[in-house]
């Protein structure tokens, strides 16, 4: 009907959670008299995803993001609606779905730890039944783009994080999948591991057209790579569209800070803008988007000007406030 | 015409997928426990020590009267030498990879092996093979072949292949057993208990069933059918071929394993995986 590959309807999902009170006393009820409660983790949450898409969700800890990726690679069975990817339902584990997707998690390794990742790739290859002569092509190539090499012969417990990384990415890529799940892929690496394995992402959508969901607590990750974002708050989903008219929606406004040849008063500024920050020459000004031009003009007339920057607020503290509240307004 | 020689070509396929794979398995599993010499040298020390204390305890009961149960010594050493066989095989097998589907749910790793396309009840059960249980399974099959020989039994064909059949139902009905208590960690998370349990019950299969009480035969036969690990299978070396036990066991073996398949199937629809 469309070519949407990814389809999810009314989706939600309910756990049950013993909640136990701190001290002996708590011990004990736990013990004999656990109280279950009823926490929904995902409430009623629509989407579509097209082909070849690069979508990220956003969320704080615990919003459901998490949950929403495993039912949508089948690990958990969803309490009520429903999810469809590739036409398949991925709680039935048929192997046709599991051979076109993977699931890459930052906190979790498949990789065994005593051995190189090279016998673990081997593993892998026979579970998928990849040919040995196709495996190692593969293998070469995504080691290529990984920037990779002699670590695969290494036992994993002696390689680094970002090393692991790398060889757990190219573990869950052997079979070429066409659906990428992955939550969390750059945790606790630095800064250039986390870029490495950014731009590696982007390669292979770019090449191999894969569609590519992903969860982060780094913005930059999300910035970098989805032109899409999904937004969820305590299970429910209250964004969805771009990146860049997200931002534009919870900041309307733009900050421009400029330097001054001489001192000036705070009351300098009425009627320009609200003013964020005044000290010594260097001034700066939150002034709403569409009128920007008029007044950047009128400062500049009006005022001794060295130096003018404009800036976006900072994506991350949008963000933080955007997690708090749950909601666009 | 077509369609089912394709599908017999998937079939091949698939086998062929599951047997390199297992191959694989046993491969690293065994490449891992290399790195961990001392750890294979001391669990031998302590296999020996085991076996010899049981058949100390096993001779100190023919002292008074000869028999046990009415068992000759050596009748019941074949017995001993089944269970010293089915030992071996729990710890080359069972118990390597039983006890770490608990790893596998309280650290969420489950998620990788449920996201193949693989039957996660065949990754979970072939995934590792411990060599620790070898010297066991040896001296069980040596236990065996020298008792049949010091109580005079005569070994034919016949005999050889129905005993084997009844140890292979008896190895069944122990993997569907533990199979199942392991299965429940999905909920319970930690199941070892459960398990050492089921592990002292089983160790009741040493001595031949009718050295017990009539309830407790009873309870060993249909309820946890340790008759079936030992008892069973040594009357078909000692030549005392029952066929209404033989069929009662393949039946059993066959139930047990289908409600263990059943009940994984259940339990994976319950997984909540550990949260990240």
């Amino acid at each position: 009907m469309n070519n949407s590959l990814i389809e999810v309807h009314q989706l939600s999902k309910t756990y049950k959670v013993a909640d136990k009170e701190p001290g002996f006393k708590g011990t004990v009820q736990h013990f004999f008299n656990r109280k279950m409660q009823e926490v929904p983790a995902v409430k009623n949450v629509n989407f579509s995803i097209n082909k070849g898409e690069m979508v990220g969700f956003l969320g704080a800890n615990g919003a459901g993001k998490t949950t929403i990726l495993k039912m949508l690679c089948g690990l958990i069975y969803p309490t009520s609606g429903y999810v469809l990817v590739g036409g398949h339902s991925p709680q039935r584990r048929q192997e046709d779905f599991l051979k076109k997707i993977t699931l890459v998690m930052g906190q979790k390794q498949q990789l065994i730890w005593d051995l190189p990742p090279m016998d673990s790739l081997q593993v892998n290859a026979a579970i998928y039944g990849v040919q040995e002569k196709e495996a190692k092509k593969r293998i070469n190539d995504l080691a290529e783009m990984l920037e990779i090499g002699e670590e695969l012969t290494r036992p994993v417990r002696k390689l680094s994080l970002g090393q692991r990384m790398k060889a757990e990415l190219l573990a869950s890529l052997i079979h070429n999948p066409s659906v990428l799940f992955l939550d969390e892929p750059t945790l606790g690496l630095d800064i250039n591991a986390q870029s490495r394995v950014r731009s590696f992402l982007a390669e292979y959508n770019r090449k191999t057209g894969a569609t590519v969901l992903l969860t982060s607590h780094y913005m930059a990750d999300i910035t970098a790579l989805c032109p899409r974002v999904l937004c969820i708050h305590k299970g429910e989903l209250f964004y969805d569209g771009g990146l860049e008219s997200l931002t534009n929606k919870l900041s309307p406004k733009r900050e421009v800070t400029f330097e001054l040849k001489s001192k000036s008063k705070p009351e300098d500024f009425l009627g320009y803008g609200v003013l964020q920050q005044h000290s010594n020459n260097v001034v700066t000004l939150l002034i709403p988007k569409n009128e920007l031009t008029s007044m950047v003009s009128k400062l500049l007339t009006n005022f001794d000007i060295l130096d003018l920057e404009i800036n976006d607020p900072p994506i991350d503290e949008v963000i933080g406030k955007l997690f708090n509240s749950g909601s666009l307004e | 015409m077509e369609s089912r020689g394709s599908s017999l070509h998937g079939y091949g396929g698939i086998m062929k997928r599951y047997l390199k794979t297992i191959i694989l398995f046993w491969n690293t599993s065994l490449a891992v426990q290399l790195e961990y010499q001392l750890n294979f040298a001391i669990e031998l020390i302590a296999m020996i020590g085991t076996l010899s204390g049981s058949i100390f305890i096993l001779s100190l009961f023919f002292t008074q009267n000869n028999t046990l149960g009415g068992w000759s010594w050596e009748a019941a050493l074949v017995v001993q030498g089944i269970y010293t066989l089915l030992d071996g095989v729990t710890n080359t097998w069972l118990r390597p990879n039983l006890t770490e589907i608990v790893n596998y749910v309280r650290e969420g790793t489950l998620d990788f092996v449920l996201i193949k396309p693989i039957d996660s009840q065949f990754w979970l059960s072939t995934r590792t093979l411990s060599p620790a249980g070898i010297p066991e399974i040896t001296l069980g099959l040596f236990l065996i072949f020298w008792a049949l020989k010091k109580s005079g039994a005569i070994i034919g064909l016949k005999t050889l292949i129905s005993s084997s059949v009844m140890l292979l139902t008896g190895i069944i009905i122990l993997y569907s057993l533990w199979f199942l208590i392991a299965a429940t960690s999905i909920w319970f998370v930690k199941t070892w208990n459960a398990t050492e349990v089921l592990r002292a019950i089983l160790a009741a299969g040493r001595f031949p069933i009718s050295a017990y009480p009539t309830t407790l035969r009873l309870i060993f036969t249909l309820l946890i059918p340790i008759t079936f690990l030992t008892t069973v299978p040594a009357n078909m070396f000692l030549g005392r071929e029952d066929i209404h036990m033989m069929l009662l066991g393949i039946s059993l073996a066959i139930i047990f394993f289908y409600i263990s398949r059943l009940f994984w199937l259940f339990a994976v629809k319950h997984y909540t995986s550990a949260s990240s």
